[in-house]
């Protein structure tokens, strides 16, 4: 029986770009940052009150997980937002999104109600999109 | 519809975020709490309730936890114990190390100590610190001549 996940991958442009995106303008902690030698680097990060999800900032390089031409179409892809990795939840989207937006974070969709809950969507620094919305009170 | 249209209360949001932006700011410096209420035009009470609302915590609790995070970033990167306290506006050792304690279940040095280990492992071992279908995937275990480069 599968209890848990522990890992997810975000596909990004570039590592540095993104480490600074997501520890510097969304809070996230580094959990892992380990060089594999040159071009090789195990770059982790964890929202911060989920300090056992390691969201694995994966560079889309050719020789890695890529061919050359796969690398090619999947950087075309991230860059053009084609891209929904996940949901993420905040405490209060109002302040999140004041918070964000001062940063310099791009929003697609500012906060909203929708029948599905309170929601808004943002872009991290590669393109990939995503939504945020606002834990519901119990 | 504009994003500024979309709540009506967006203005007292702002003057919020400001005020935690102000902390994570200044958080090594003696901030007085009263006067961060007073400039973002709050009453005391209402600005707590409003920044409790919104980061799940008090004022004076958030501020303690920026700087038990930055205390940690410090301790990892090899500062002395005492360097981090007193760099980080903490009252004195003890009262530092117990918070540190509260929050990390660890004292400071114990922490700084298992960090150095960490890391020195995840220098000589870093294929212990990937799932192993990532380092298949990549062929890192097969052409694992990185430990050679490092």
């Amino acid at each position: 029986m599968i209890t848990r996940i522990n890992h997810v991958s975000i596909f990004v442009l570039d590592q540095d770009s993104a480490h600074d995106f997501y520890v510097n303008k969304l809070g996230f902690q580094v959990h892992t940052d380990v060089s594999m030698g040159p071009g090789k680097r195990w770059l982790t990060v964890c929202p911060p009150e989920q300090p056992d999800l390691e969201i694995t900032l994966m560079a889309i390089d050719e020789g890695m997980m890529f061919t050359k031409e796969a690398a090619k179409i999947m950087r075309d892809l991230v860059s053009k937002g084609t891209f929904g990795f996940a949901v993420f939840e905040c405490r209060d989207l109002l302040a999140t999104y004041e918070e964000l937006k001062s940063k310099a974070v791009i929003f697609t969709k500012p906060p909203t109600k929708e029948f599905y809950g309170f929601e808004a969507l943002f872009k991290d620094d590669s393109g990939n999109w995503f939504s945020l919305g606002q834990k519901e009170a119990k | 519809m504009k994003a500024e249209s979309a709540y009506p209360k967006a203005y007292l949001y702002a003057r919020i975020v400001l005020a935690k932006l102000y902390i994570d700011d200044h958080f090594s410096e003696n901030i007085d709490l009263n006067n961060i209420s007073s400039q973002a035009n709050f009453s005391k009470f209402h600005f707590i309730r409003l920044f409790k609302k919104a980061y799940g915590k008090s004022p004076h609790q958030y501020l303690i936890k920026v700087r038990l995070d930055h205390a940690r970033k410090m301790l990892k990167a090899g500062h002395r114990v005492s360097h981090v306290c007193y760099t980080l506006g903490f009252e004195s050792i003890t009262s530092f190390t117990a918070l540190f304690k509260k929050s990390s279940a660890l004292t400071p040095a114990v922490f700084q100590q298992k960090q150095f280990l960490l890391e020195k492992d995840q220098h000589q071992k870093p294929l212990h610190y990937i799932p192993a279908c990532f380092a298949f995937k990549y062929g890192w275990l097969q052409k694992s001549n990185f430990e050679e480069v490092i």
